[in-house]
């Protein structure tokens, strides 16, 4: 039996399950998918919120500030990408103003420190390429970007070298109550558990269902985005927000970790949690909100348009609460933005909830730190000479727009709970992320994952569990 | 040090650094990132090249195959599994390969980078993003090199040649090929290809069409295609939705140039490659370009032809015998998208080739080379298409004539 069992290994379950391998429990991270972080966590802003907007007095405003303050330790813990860039908000009249005020009035509450109202000028001197039509700017200086997917994988990576078993392809699909816990039925196999943390995202309130809580529903929203090429990526150095609306923040340009730049997102309800799909609509909106604030910005570079879903409920705060039905099982509801930002406090949050449930007792041989893998390109010539005598692979650059090299990509399937997958490649260390989108690594990489894994290359997917990336070896085809 | 440092070991490359040691250079490196040499041609099994160089219809292994034997035979040094990681305007190249990092110093450098396909994300393909989404020369590369198909029910989008070849290599490796979806109302692939890849198998072209929507959550289940007006509207009422568990992009060739920016080498927004003299010489000094990596190329054949300059008067430049002397500026003009190169040395003792893309399709057509409103020259052709360079020469005599910027343009019947 487990001591914890959590559903979804987004950064929401992984942050949990890094929370609780400090402490002396079993505990089983289940997901459906053939590796982590494929559901909302891939794709989103990547942004760190300040934490002024979220409504004070809201779980949002609480763990958000908090999530912040968690940031800059966790990140060099685990040593994921995190850069403090400041953001801005921008007014262009004297109605914007005054939410720049209301906005600065609410962080306060929240104990958000480092903002600032900002001149036009003022503004764009920091931001060089804003508009001239904007009047006031809100500046937060603690606001920051991430890697959502690469702070997943250190999350993941820590837990499970701190013992947490992570099941993948394993999909939850009943859930029943025993005295002491619960049993969970997933794909192939039963588990038990004294506790049941549900993190499955945009599927939390079906989850919820199945524990017997019928009162949560989720209504998906999705966001459309643009990656620009690296090219440009010195544009813009803050996070550019419009003035919040009725539907959220708005389209944002913000600087990426990697040095793209991203553009969106858009705000639409959509029926199905898996519709990702991007429209033509959705993206020329996209376009014309960041060219109102940026107006340089050059859309040309495009090289990639995707879309993602956000999780989000009616009175649009998080839920984390106990099931009515067993008190050994907690929801994770409504985990929207800046479920991204408060992903550390929220772990903590449901770490307190655990202790108050389960004895919880601090693990002597917790091992708090992780290395990323070292991105070849960005070695120092001495450390370069180094691991290239310890390890060859480095030599051999495989994708060559973002210089990734074979040794990385071994690597990021060897790690614990490495990729899988093409995608899964890409997202820990970037190959096809770059302006070429994998047209030449592509293939390479497929034949890295059929070699290390050992599988035939026709069974190596691109992310999802039906995406066969091949039909079949040719007939007559060499060996 | 080398007297002449090739990057790339494509046909542009073989070419540039075989004219390099013919020219006299002494020591001529060829750095290439493969595993081998003959750059996109080892992926292109299928016959039609060499048709000008050698009188003869080769295989693209087999063309690069008589120049890599040269190379051979010749004393060039040439490292494979070598990336050129940096170039500085001084010539210095920066190479990760077997030894490690090293810093290599050129007297000259001749680009011949190739290029690279445009991808889903470039031409904002709507819909899903699944698997089963190719661009046609990585498609290419799976069924040639590797020896897997890629999908059974085939849709391709754009009529690039690659496309183009993709559709009949796909058919006799027994997919269905259900439709090439072109926006433009021209096929972007050389006749012949349209005839010999698509016609023979019945696969129909389908002209001003786009594809507004990609279906299927995990692998292609479907397009949507409907047909495009002349201000690129949909035309309502003509949505079909095609199935299909394969899409093939040939959507354009982009050269590669991120080197070259590294080297501070001027670019054309035109062509997407580098501003070149007549010797090929780009605006910075002892740098070279040729091949896909100036201007995408058809045809295999100009390509060398355009590397033997390029390599010619790299070497001229590592002995200190590079001709200098006054230029002026080629501009496009009427029906012309570029020309190439994009400045003239009036001394220049072989004559100089002007290459040039067409806007549209002309019938009846004559190019005209004009200095302000002289006429300099003029070629008449039946048919000019976008897809087929245009090639028109000036002699010597022509060219010291010359005193103020040159316009080339396209006159004849458009035919749209
Ligand atoms: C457009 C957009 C922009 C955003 N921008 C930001 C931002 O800038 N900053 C910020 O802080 N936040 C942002 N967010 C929010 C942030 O992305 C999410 O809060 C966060 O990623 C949620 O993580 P998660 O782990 O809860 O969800 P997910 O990543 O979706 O993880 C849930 C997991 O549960 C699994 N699962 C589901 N059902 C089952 C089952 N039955 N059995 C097993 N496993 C199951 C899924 O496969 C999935 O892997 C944004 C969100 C969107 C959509
Ligand atoms: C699919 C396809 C079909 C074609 N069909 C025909 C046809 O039927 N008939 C015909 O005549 N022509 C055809 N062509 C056109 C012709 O083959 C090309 O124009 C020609 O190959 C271009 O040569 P290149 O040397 O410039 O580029 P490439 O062949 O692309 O060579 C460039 C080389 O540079 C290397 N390189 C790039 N960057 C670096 C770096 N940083 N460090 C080290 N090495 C580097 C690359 O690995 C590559 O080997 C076809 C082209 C394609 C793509």
């Amino acid at each position: 039996m487990y001591d914890v069992i959590i559903v979804g290994a987004g950064v929401i379950g992984t942050a949990v399950a890094r929370e609780l391998s400090k402490y002396q429990s079993k505990t089983a991270l289940l997901e459906k998918n053939p590796e982590v972080c494929q559901g909302t966590t891939k794709a989103n802003s990547a942004i760190v919120h300040g934490g002024y907007d979220a409504l004070h007095g809201t779980l949002k405003g609480r763990l958000n500030r908090r999530g912040v303050e968690l940031y800059p330790g966790l990140s060099k813990a685990l040593n994921f990408p995190y850069q403090q860039c400041g953001s801005m908000v921008l007014a262009f009249n004297d109605e914007d103003e005054k939410k720049l005020e209301a906005l600065m009035e609410n962080g306060r509450k929240n104990g958000v420190e480092g903002m600032e109202i900002l001149s036009g000028e003022d503004a764009r001197k920091k931001e060089p390429a804003l508009s001239k039509e904007i009047t006031k700017a809100l500046y937060a200086k603690n606001a920051g970007i991430t890697c959502p997917f690469n702070m997943t994988y250190a999350l993941l990576e820590n837990a499970m070298e701190n013992g947490v078993e992570l099941f993948v392809n394993t999909e939850v699909d009943d859930i029943e109550h025993l005295t002491d816990g619960v049993r969970v039925k997933a794909t192939k196999r039963v588990f038990e558990g004294k506790m049941l943390i549900n993190c499955a995202g945009v599927y939390s309130d079906k989850i919820a269902r199945m524990a017997g809580d019928e009162d949560y529903t989720i209504t998906p929203n999705r966001g459309e985005y643009r990656i620009l090429d690296r090219k440009v990526g010195d544009l813009v150095s803050h996070v550019i927000f419009q003035t919040p609306t009725p539907d959220g923040k708005g389209v944002l340009v913000a600087p990426t970790v990697h040095g793209n730049i991203i553009v969106g997102p858009t705000s639409e309800s959509v029926d199905n949690p898996e519709d990702t799909r991007t429209t033509k609509e959705g993206i020329r909106k996209v376009d014309r909100s960041a060219t109102k604030g940026v107006p340089g910005l050059p859309i040309k570079e495009s090289i990639r348009i995707f879309s993602g879903i956000r999780a989000s409920v009616e009175g649009s705060d998080f839920m984390i609460e106990p099931s009515k039905a067993n008190k050994k099982i907690f929801h994770l509801v409504g985990i929207d933005s800046p479920g991204l930002a408060s992903a550390p406090a929220i772990a903590e949050e449901v770490r307190k909830w655990v202790e108050e449930t389960i004895p919880l007792k601090k693990k002597e041989s917790f091992i708090e730190e992780r290395r990323a893998i070292p991105h070849f390109e960005e070695l120092t010539n001495k450390e370069k000479e180094e691991i290239l005598k310890k390890n060859p692979h480095y030599k051999k650059i495989i994708c060559r727009c973002e210089m990734i090299t074979e040794g990385e990509i071994i690597e990021a399937i060897h790690r614990p709970g490495g990729a899988t997958t093409l995608d899964g490649i890409k997202r820990r260390v970037r190959p096809g992320s770059g302006r070429c989108q994998g047209g030449f690594c592509g293939p390479r990489v497929l034949e890295i994952l059929a070699r290390e894994l050992k599988l035939p290359m026709e069974e190596i997917l691109k992310d999802g569990p039906h995406s066969k990336l091949l039909a079949g070896k040719l007939k007559g085809a060499l060996q | 040090m080398a007297d002449v440092i090739v990057i790339g070991g494509g046909p542009a490359g073989l070419g540039a650094a075989l004219e390099a040691k013919k020219t006299g250079a002494e020591s001529v490196v060829i750095l290439e990132r493969d595993r081998e040499l003959g750059g996109i041609l080892n992926q292109c099994i299928h016959n039609g090249f060499g048709l000008h160089e050698f009188q003869e219809e080769l295989t693209g292994p087999e063309y690069a195959q008589r120049f890599i034997n040269q190379v051979k035979d010749e004393e060039i040094d040439v490292y494979l599994n070598t990336m050129v990681l940096d170039l500085t305007e001084d010539r210095k190249v920066t190479v990760l390969g077997d030894e490690g990092v090293q810093v290599i110093q050129g007297k000259s450098v001749v680009l011949a980078m190739g290029c690279r396909e445009r991808t889903a994300g470039a031409i904002d393909l709507q819909g899903y993003r699944p698997a089963g989404v190719y661009n046609a020369g990585m498609a290419q590369r799976i069924l040639n090199m590797e020896g897997y198909q890629v999908g059974r029910e085939v849709v391709i989008y754009g009529s690039g040649d690659i496309g183009l070849i993709m559709a009949r290599r796909m058919t006799l490796e027994g997919a269905k090929v259900k439709a090439v979806v072109e926006v433009m109302p021209h096929s972007s692939g050389l006749y012949r290809n349209i005839a010999q890849c698509l016609e023979d198998y019945d696969i129909p072209l389908l002209l001003r069409h786009q594809i507004q929507k990609v279906y299927g959550k995990d692998r292609i289940e479907g397009v949507t295609i409907s047909q495009i007006d002349d201000q690129w509207r949909t035309v309502e009422g003509t949505e079909k939705i095609i199935s299909c568990d394969t899409l093939l992009l040939s959507v354009g060739l982009i050269p590669e140039n991120e080197l070259s920016e590294k080297g501070n080498v001027p670019l054309d927004s035109g062509t997407k490659g580098a501003i070149v003299n007549s010797t090929m010489e780009t605006g910075i000094p002892g740098i070279f370009s040729c091949g896909n990596v100036l201007h995408v190329h058809d045809i295999v054949d100009f390509v060398t032809k355009e590397s033997r300059i390029a390599g010619r008067n790299a070497a001229r430049f590592a002995r200190n015998e590079l001709p200098r002397g006054e230029e002026i500026p080629t501009r496009p003009g009427k029906g012309v998208t570029y020309t190439l190169p994009q400045k003239l040395m009036l001394e220049d003792p072989d004559g100089v080739t002007l290459f040039l893309r067409s806007d549209v399709i002309y019938k009846k057509a004559r190019v005209k080379v004009k200095e302000g409103d002289r006429l300099v020259k003029e070629k008449r052709e039946r048919l000019i298409v976008p897809s087929e360079m245009v090639q028109i020469t000036l002699d010597p005599e022509e060219l010291r004539e010359l005193n103020g910027e040159i316009i080339v343009e396209i006159v004849g019947e458009k035919n749209d």
